[in-house]
């Protein structure tokens, strides 16, 4: 008996049929990948399969039974549960309030109670490997122990269906196996999982079967254990499988291209932030694609933000070009020829109402008027030129970013920092959320840049990404630089090594 | 076959509808109301008639652009009203001095509530509502005891000419709101400043990472919206002959804040919709005039501009959810 099945779903938006025929059964205690390129489709279904979206054509089937969901309160009364990408809880409550919001235990007098609730809480995050004070503010918590606290509220209240939407895309490795082994327990519950993710490795390791989607389409749909890596990736990418195998997993060409004798564009000396960052040193010369590597909190983004006058620093010394940066404000920082690509897009990226137009030449402004009056032709000659260069697809320079997909969202901000014509580009997660063909433009952009004579500071989580497109690479381990790769050592192994190397307690 | 057509239809008219309702709903609403005043009211339709409207309307015209901009950058300024008042009060004290140097002084006390707007807001991080709450209160009281609570005629020839004089048979105050509306729109729409305020308004942190001045941008925003609301305050002084504190400007927060959410700018910031403020009053201004006109109770005027800030307001939420 199938737990749900989407029998034939259509959904069509102005100018797009977003879903086209596509049905999907999931079986009682499978987890089921769900995978395709941005723009795929894979939005479109869930939101079909949570109430948000009415189809506009086939059937839902729950158990068995045809239903319909009219809003995402009707689904999650019949057991199916959806956590997104964006932990959606109530940061100001505390974490047991959030755990059992809408379901608070009672005492005698009908109030709330305090210690029976924080008592379950307690036990029951325990079963997640997240041992916090429960009373404390959720928003306080890591946002890996936001989403376990999320992922626990979902099964509490007795879902038969999980969806997760890139689980994992916050999480520390330590934290993505706590997830694996709750994902083990539901499965053995019997509950149904669907799971959304960009990365195979997790997909492999957890998934029993898995559905792709392409141009809001059914491709492939079976058992995961019987498809090939690059035969998933080429359904995906609907390429040919011999041009997938020879482009190897990501764009970057791998040859260095820094100038070892040339003076460093970027030195960055004992930075130091409370508890966040230690005596932080790097140098970047002209040409050179520094990674930054660690695990989450590790120091990484503050090192970057840091560097671009965004994060308080208690002290330390910036110099760009030999220059130095002195009390570093993003305004000193992009002057002096840094500019920085913050890991959270669209909060700190993008200004979705504007227009692409807009948003390109939002740093350059000054440079593209005369007394304060900005000039319409200045800014196309630069729209133009990084609209083209950066193969940004829009359906116009007036097109609201905000309409925009992940990818095209990324080359818009990236084309951004470029105009200001930079010395040091800081890139924070720059391939993060997009899809596989933005994704290798952004890697092959980066190697461009660097040719160019530009000093990059790259942060990734993809080990392969961070590994195949840095000449070198710094590892951070809690605020502290724990080792250096250079030359023949950049490879991902010696980086996870360098990571998990006892360092010595300073404490 | 014919029952196909007709259930397609509603379909994609509503989504069109819902698209074209915030922008251009305010037109149509007026176009609609002028229609219905030239048919069924008595002496609508005359030069007399739209001259008392226009006057009416332009300084509230004034201050809901500078509101409009405000709002753009995700903000409010509810010192308006007071700010008005205290242009009024120093007006006859200055006027021994000269036209010019009232208006200066009148000016210049904008600048000042403006500055610490600007500052509560920007550099010392209060929200706008509660920053600007603080001079909503103290600047009208300022304001009365710099008047000593007096109501003071004002005779000077060449003030009252701002308030009551003709240019080409236009009335001066009309010109000067008019002008007022290029100038904003052009701010808007072409300069450097402009542009930040949309971006600050639309997403303050990516604004500052991209390196904008974004408090000095702030600053200026509320500078600028109070010396508009300076400039609405002599212009009415100049109009009804008279300053009196306690009363100038009393309540044109919220006519303001109604004319900009009517014209279709979202509370939300990062978009200024000049031309539909302009509209936005000028609706609110002609429900008004219809329902007096038509001898209706100052309570009914007062919900039906409700029931239109509602209907507003929902139109352009159907718009942020798809």
């Amino acid at each position: 008996m199938a737990l749900l099945e989407v029998v034939d779903v259509s959904k069509i938006f102005p100018g797009v049929r977003a879903l086209d025929s596509v049905s999907f059964t999931l079986q009682p205690g499978e987890v089921h990948a769900l995978v395709g390129e941005n723009g795929a489709g894979k939005s479109t279904l869930i939101k079909v399969l949570t109430g948000v979206y009415k189809p506009d054509g086939g059937e839902l089937k729950y158990q068995d039974q045809p239903v319909q969901f009219g809003t995402p309160m009707d689904a999650q009364r019949a057991g199916i549960s959806t956590i997104y990408q964006e932990v959606n809880l109530v940061p100001l409550m505390s974490v047991a309030q959030n755990l059992f919001l809408g379901r608070e235990p009672r005492n005698k007098f009908g109030l709330i109670d305090r210690g029976r609730m924080d008592r379950e809480a307690r036990e029951v995050l325990a079963g997640y490997g997240v041992t916090t004070d429960v009373r404390r503010q959720l928003g306080t918590l890591a946002l890996g122990a936001q989403q376990m606290v999320a992922l626990a509220r979902a099964v509490m209240i007795d879902a038969k269906v999980v969806i997760m939407d890139e689980p994992t895309s916050s999480l520390e490795p330590r934290e993505v196996q706590t997830l694996f082994g709750v994902i083990r327990d539901l499965h053995a519950k019997g509950i149904g999982i669907v799971y959304v993710s960009h990365r195979l490795d997790e997909l492999y390791e957890i998934c029993d079967a898995v559905t792709i989607l392409r141009d809001g389409k059914l491709v492939h749909t079976g058992k995961l254990a019987d498809l090939e890596r690059i035969k998933l990736v080429s359904l995906m990418l609907g390429r040919d499988m011999a041009e997938v195998r020879r482009e190897g997993a990501t764009a970057f060409s791998g040859a260095a291209t820094g100038d070892e004798q040339a003076a460093p564009v970027l030195r960055v000396r004992e930075l130091n932030s409370r508890h966040k960052l230690h005596d932080v040193s790097f140098d970047v010369r002209p040409g050179e694609v520094v990674g930054l590597g660690g695990l989450l909190g590790a120091g990484r983004s503050e090192t970057v933000k840091a560097i671009g006058g965004a994060y308080h620093l208690d002290s330390g010394t910036i110099e760009v070009d030999g220059k130095e940066l002195k009390k570093p404000t993003p305004v000193r920082a992009v002057h002096a020829g840094v500019a920085v690509q913050p890991e959270d897009r669209k909060a700190e990226g993008i200004v979705p109402g504007l227009s692409v137009r807009e948003n390109i030449a939002l740093a350059v402004l000054p440079r593209v008027s005369r007394g304060g009056f900005v000039s319409d032709a200045k800014i196309d000659e630069i729209v133009d030129k990084y609209m083209k260069r950066l193969r940004i697809k829009a359906s116009s320079p007036d097109q609201a970013v905000g309409d925009l997909s992940g990818g095209n969202q990324q080359k818009v901000l990236l084309a951004r920092l470029l105009a200001t014509d930079p010395k040091v580009l800081l890139l924070d997660e720059p391939t993060r959320g997009i899809d596989v063909g933005a994704k290798a433009e952004v890697q092959s952009l980066i190697d461009e840049l660097a040719a160019e004579g530009l000093g990059v500071v790259l942060v990734s989580s993809d080990a392969e990404e961070l590994v195949e497109g840095s000449d070198r690479v710094v590892v951070l381990r809690d605020g502290v630089v724990v080792g250096t790769l250079t030359g023949a050592e950049v490879t991902t192994e010696d980086l996870m090594s360098t990571i998990a190397t006892e360092a010595p307690r300073e404490h | 076959m014919s029952t196909e057509t007709v259930a397609a239809r509603p379909v994609v008219d509503s989504a069109r509808l819902r698209a074209w309702l915030p922008k251009y709903g305010v037109y149509a609403a007026i176009v609609l109301l002028v229609v219905y005043n030239i048919f069924f009211t008595p002496y609508f339709a005359t030069w007399s008639n739209l001259r008392i409207q226009l006057i009416q309307v332009a300084p509230i015209v004034i201050v809901a652009l500078g509101m409009a901009l405000v709002i753009g950058t995700e903000g409010i300024d509810l010192s308006v009203g007071s700010v008005m008042a205290l242009a009024a009060a120093f007006i006859p004290l200055y006027l021994g001095y000269g036209v010019v140097a009232a208006i200066l002084v009148a000016l210049l006390a904008g600048v000042a509530v403006g500055f610490i707007n600007g500052i509560l807001v920007a550099r010392v991080g209060l929200q706008p509502i509660v920053a600007t709450l603080a001079l909503f209160v103290g600047g009208r009281g300022l304001a009365v005891v710099i008047s000593e609570g007096k109501l003071v005629d004002i005779r000077n020839a060449d003030f009252l000419y701002l308030g009551s004089g003709d240019l080409i048979g236009i009335p001066v105050l009309v010109w000067i709101a008019a002008l007022m509306v290029l100038i904003v729109g052009f701010v808007v729409r072409r300069t450097v400043f402009g542009r930040r305020l949309l971006a600050i308004g639309g997403n303050r942190p990516a604004a500052e990472l991209a390196g904008l001045p974004v408090k000095r941008v702030l600053i200026t925003v509320y500078v600028v919206c109070a010396v508009l609301a300076s400039i609405a305050g002599l212009l009415s002084v100049a109009r009804i002959q008279s300053s009196d504190a306690s009363s100038v400007g009393l309540l044109i927060e919220l006519s303001a804040i109604t004319a900009v959410v009517v014209g279709g700018t979202p509370l939300t910031g990062g978009k200024v919709r000049v031309l539909g403020t302009v509209a936005g009053a000028l609706l609110m201004q002609l429900v008004i005039a219809t329902m007096i006109k038509h001898n209706l109770q100052p309570s009914t005027t007062e919900m039906v501009q409700a029931v239109i800030i509602l209907i507003a307001v929902y139109v352009a939420r159907e718009r942020k959810t798809r």
